[in-house]
């Protein structure tokens, strides 16, 4: 038998990055999407660079930062007593970095996909932004809010370089399914293969829920 | 540029008028170019801006409601400042008292016909005006449809019925029969005449049909490039145009008055509009609106019916 402590680390760090993320993701989505500000095309490529940048590489400049010994880390360590490398809540950190654009993509899309007469409908009949927010704009994107959940959850899950980076290999602390799966290579390879046969699985249910939730709704409720 | 002054300055503020001047340069498809534009309106008038397409006429619509913004110039609305650019007054959309009829239509495609009109409702405000409305507006049937579930003319009412159910003062029009057909057009414009008059709104409509502008103006205000070429009562402004008389031209009556003992027809051919006199028993058979020949014998024209 394998120890399923790293799959229920793997599960609690991507639900409270995805829980987390998708309250930082609406607010940036949503000024990205109906700002005039002309430097947001900065803001953008920012949030897109974790799709491209190996994941190695945000791992090195997160650990850069937090680091006890250089400036924002030693900050939070001096004065907060809070230290981020090698613990669950500097995974759960860097994890939203890693997986910023996964959430934040999608509901853009969703945003500039909807006809601008329905945002200006709604404020010429004296509703405010945040009630247009809530009850208009946030009900007809329903599926790009549940892709952009679902791939940061999935997404999480599968995280290795930057865990690698920052968060180490502490068993009950940062010892994720990934970490296991190459940690069990090197010694138990059939452990290492009944980890990756439980992502797998896991994996494939929750995109193949999501394609029928979205092919669902889409016949559901046909947008204009 | 037109030198702003606030309309305070030189008049006392007047209840039940639109006050309206606004300055902007427009960025177009065509590069650069300036809307200036100032008219008042009294309370329960029905304009109509009619225009070439990028003359300015939607932007206008869009200015009063609060959806775009204005270099210079102020609004005032039956003493209420909305807009003036030198006191930096720039009320949001939300705040001024309009109705607005998209082009669109602009239904929330995730309520019902019901509920669409229940959203228009202020907080706190009654209800009560929602099944009134429904009904008023024949949509009792529909009343728990979606909107993607409705014809373009079924879209049309709930659009309009959405747009009075918080009580506007203004109510602005784009366009918003131009995707019907004739049948639903002449309905619909009915429609828009009632509710016009039975919430006693002031009404600026955005068309460039002329049949519609003819049947519903009280006045017209011709836009071009961004500056009001004229204004005046549709007859004034589209029947003074040359009276062309082709050999054989079909086109669409658009006004029938008697004169004496006969009858003048106004029948809009292509874009102009040709005046021909008709006897009682020719006028007998003909309405706003059809489908007719006008042909010319010998010198005079006649009128033949088409359908």
């Amino acid at each position: 038998m394998i120890d399923l402590q790293p799959l229920w680390l793997s599960l609690r760090l991507s639900l409270v990055t995805t829980g987390l993320l998708l309250l930082l993701a609406l607010p940036l989505a949503y000024w990205l999407a109906y700002s005039r500000y002309r430097g947001k095309v900065i803001v953008e490529a920012i949030v897109s660079l974790p799709m491209v940048l190996p994941p190695t590489v945000l791992g090195f400049y997160l650990l850069l930062a937090f680091s006890p010994s250089h400036g924002f880390g030693k900050f939070l360590d001096q004065y907060l007593d809070i230290r981020l490398v090698f613990t669950f809540p500097g995974l759960v950190i860097a994890s939203l970095f890693y997986s910023l654009p996964f959430m934040v993509n999608p509901i853009l899309s969703g945003f500039k996909s909807l006809s601008p007469s329905l945002k200006e409908a709604s404020h010429t009949l004296g509703k405010s932004a945040f009630t247009t927010l809530i009850k208009i704009l946030l009900p007809n994107i329903r599926p790009s809010l549940l892709t952009g959940i679902v791939l940061s959850f999935a997404h999480t899950i599968g995280e290795f370089g930057v865990v690698l980076m920052i968060g180490g290999n502490i068993p009950g602390q940062t010892r994720v399914a990934s970490m296991a799966i190459y940690d069990e290579m090197q010694f138990n390879p059939r452990g290492a293969n009944l980890y990756s046969l439980i992502l797998l699985i896991l994996s494939f249910s929750i995109l193949l829920l999501v394609y029928l939730i979205n092919h669902h709704f889409s016949k559901a409720n046909p947008l204009p | 540029m037109t030198n702003y002054t606030h309309p305070h300055t030189t008049d006392p503020p007047e209840k039940d008028i639109l006050r309206f001047k606004a300055a902007k340069v427009l960025n177009t498809a065509h590069g650069k170019s300036t809307l200036d534009i100032s008219f008042e309106l009294a309370r329960g008038r029905l304009l109509t801006i009619y225009g070439p397409s990028g003359a300015g006429k939607t932007t206008i619509l869009r200015i009063l409601a609060g959806l775009t913004d204005i270099d210079e110039g102020f609004i005032e609305a039956d003493g209420e400042v909305w807009v003036d650019t030198t006191q930096k007054i720039n009320w949001p959309a939300r705040k001024r008292s309009v109705g607005f009829v998209f082009q669109d239509f602009a239904l929330f495609p995730h309520l019902t016909v019901k509920e669409n009109l229940e959203y228009a409702i202020p907080k706190g405000g009654s209800a009560k005006i929602v099944p009134e409305l429904i009904e008023w507006m024949e949509l009792t049937a529909l009343r728990d449809q979606r909107p993607n579930q409705l014809s373009g003319g079924q879209q049309q009412r709930v659009a309009l019925a959405r747009a009075i159910a918080r009580k506007p003062r203004i109510l602005l029009l784009d366009e918003p029969l131009s995707a019907l057909d004739d049948n639903m057009r002449w309905k619909l414009q009915d429609t828009i005449i009632k509710a016009h008059r039975d919430y006693n709104l002031t009404t600026i409509l955005v068309s460039h049909h002329l049949p519609e502008i003819f049947r519903l103006s009280d006045e017209v205000i011709c836009l071009d490039k961004g500056r009001i070429e004229r204004r005046g009562k549709p007859s004034d402004i589209f029947l003074e145009e040359k009276i062309s008389s082709k050999f054989k031209v079909t086109g669409e009556i658009i006004d029938i008055v008697k004169s004496d003992i006969v009858f003048i027809v106004s029948v809009l051919c292509a874009n102009t509009v040709v005046k021909v006199i008709a006897t009682t028993e020719e006028a007998a058979g003909l309405r706003t609106g059809q489908k007719v020949m006008v042909a010319s014998k010998a010198f005079n024209p006649i009128i033949l019916r088409m359908e």
